[in-house]
């Protein structure tokens, strides 16, 4: 004992610290999360707690509405992600290149990223407003009818989706312009003499060596979309119209905070959470996969 | 090269400039609304028009938000959750991830799989249960008990990224210090420390923006309005039924004039601070 403590206490001096502070405000509170999860705890219950074993995850798995809420969460996720990649990478090709100005359309096109999420949202909803949000104005502007936005179950799903698109591609495009610069020119010198066109030179090397860089920040994004409860509460003002435009997220966060089902919420982040955890894993395993 | 080469060549140029000025006017376009709607008279709020500088600008509403309304006192909350957050983030993740980075002992494995792990925590996970918990020991209602969920949520990102950069600075930097005669610790704090300083800023910076543009987590915990923040007070600006919109505008360019400023100073490290992390893993 005495030899293994002499072999390991720095690193374990130097982890002190941040694991005492994990373990008390992020260990803890997941371990209470479980016990709730098995408990009747509501607001009417929150000293006399009973067991009540599997009651709350056979009443997520019975309802059907929670399908609904599970593909949109899918679909929030998949165009999220997917769009911030093409327009990231897209966008850091171009400017890759002898573009004049780089430094300026750099810095005006990570602006999105540098707004806090709370104020995008807010500014977006405004931007929707149906008599004077300017997207409605502008659709008026060139002959368009207005589209009643956040009143219709597709327009309050496609709004968030929209701003969050706006607000999540700068991160990608600096991570995307950081692989790009660790790219040898000489791959694309050799492509060129080749006589190789762009379409080869995307595919068989920009792509391939950006992949390094690209799977983790598209892990991590994966991860931040499907968990971002701001967007849509706030475009949506809560879920409206009628709940309908729920993701996993915000329609357990609504359940905690306005309903106070206490142990039905506990549940739900539960199996929320084992949903991406097995998500993060098979991306990962086909990440690796392909690289052998 | 041909003649027709060249043309092409000019050709593709003047088409990518284009469409990049087209795409960067389309991205900032929602900032300039913001702005716009911030120098609105009060007679002209419900505008249909779509004019960037509205007919009679006024800052009146810039005025309102400091003098009529507690703007003053939302700012103060919140320089005071992100500041504090900042610091106990810079301080946890500089010395944890060295641990992680330098080091191999038991749990090293488990250790950055949980970091990486309670990143997938849905908000509500630790969010019911630091609720529950807070309220027993009456720190709901409380700045700390706001700065314990930011410390959390923001903690694991950091770790991550101070290890995948002290990663690439030599060891044998601090070896030689240590033949000199330092400890591990002094080498740590004197040699490899400030050469981290780009990671240690994406920490810092991230730290803070969690703090200060938080919103979901601060609606639960805070209730009296003397403790807003800068997202509750702005939000509830924006959200009431007769919505302020000059007035939320204002705010909203005064919160974000700090956070983007930060952004362009520290651009030139968000490249390298950040794809060393990702890269090294």
């Amino acid at each position: 004992m005495r030899s293994f403590w002499k072999r390991h206490s720095q690193p374990y001096l130097f982890l002190a610290p941040a694991v005492a502070v994990m373990l008390f405000i992020v260990l803890y509170p997941f371990l209470y999360n479980v016990y709730i999860a098995f408990s009747n705890m509501s607001l009417y219950h929150l000293r006399d707690l009973e067991f009540v074993g599997l009651k709350h995850f056979r009443t997520i798995l019975s309802e059907p509405a929670i399908w609904a809420v599970f593909g949109k969460t899918i679909l929030w996720t998949v165009v999220n992600v997917v769009s911030h990649l093409v327009l990231g990478v897209g966008l850091a090709v171009l400017l890759n290149q002898q573009i004049k100005g780089r430094a300026i359309f750099r810095a005006l096109l990570i602006l999105p990223w540098a707004m806090p999420q709370y104020i995008t949202a807010l500014t977006w909803r405004g931007m929707f407003n149906y008599e004077y949000g300017s997207i409605n104005l502008g659709l008026k502007a060139i002959g368009l009818s207005p589209i009643p936005w956040l009143a219709s179950e597709i327009g309050a799903f496609a709004a968030p989706v929209i701003a969050n698109i706006w607000l999540g591609f700068p991160f990608m495009m600096i991570i995307a312009l950081g692989g790009l610069q660790s790219i040898p020119k000489e791959l694309y010198e050799a492509a060129d003499l080749d006589g190789a066109g762009w379409w080869f030179r995307l595919r068989k090397i920009t792509l391939p060596l950006l992949k390094p860089v690209l799977l983790p920040a598209a892990i991590l994004g994966t991860i931040w979309t499907f968990n971002n409860l701001n967007v849509i509460w706030l475009i949506t003002n809560q879920g409206e119209p009628a709940d309908k435009t729920h993701i996993l997220v915000t329609y357990v966060y609504k359940a905690a905070f306005h309903y106070y089902r206490y142990g039905y919420a506990a549940a739900f982040s539960l199996v929320i959470f084992v949903i991406l955890l097995s998500f993060v894993l098979a991306f990962l395993r086909a990440g690796k996969e392909r690289t052998r | 090269m041909s003649r027709e080469g060249n043309r092409l060549r000019i050709v593709k140029s003047v088409v990518i400039h284009v469409a990049l000025v087209l795409f960067t006017m389309a991205v900032i376009y929602p900032i300039l609304q913001v702005i716009s709607i911030s120098l609105r008279p009060g007679d002209r709020l419900y505008s249909t028009s779509l004019a960037l500088i509205p007919d009679g600008a006024t800052l009146h509403a810039y005025y309102a938000i400091f003098f009529e309304k507690p703007f003053l006192l939302w700012l103060r909350n919140s320089l005071l959750v992100s500041i504090t957050v900042t610091i106990i983030g810079v301080a946890l993740a500089s010395t944890s991830g060295y641990a992680f980075a330098r080091f191999r002992f038991p749990g090293h494995g488990a250790g950055m799989l949980g970091f990486l792990v309670s990143q997938m925590f849905p908000a509500t996970m630790l969010l019911l249960p630091l609720f529950i918990l807070l309220s027993k020991i009456g720190m709901i209602d409380a700045i700390p008990g706001l700065v314990i969920a930011y410390v959390a949520t923001a903690l694991p990102f950091c770790v991550w990224t101070m290890k995948g950069y002290y990663e690439s600075i030599p060891v044998e930097l601090e070896e030689a210090a240590m033949v000199d005669g330092t400890t591990r610790a002094g080498a740590f704090w004197k040699i490899t420390l400030p050469l981290s300083a780009p990671a240690l800023m994406i920490t810092a910076l991230f730290s803070f923006m969690t703090a200060w543009s938080e919103f979901m987590v601060a609606r639960v915990i805070i209730q009296s309005q003397n403790l807003y923040t800068l997202p509750l007070g702005l939000e509830s600006l924006a959200g009431t039924f007769q919505t302020e919109w000059a007035n939320y505008s204002a705010g909203a360019v005064v919160v974000c004039i700090p956070v983007v400023a930060l952004f362009l100073i520290l651009n030139r490290y968000l490249v390298s601070g950040l794809t060393l992390g990702g890269v090294k893993g």
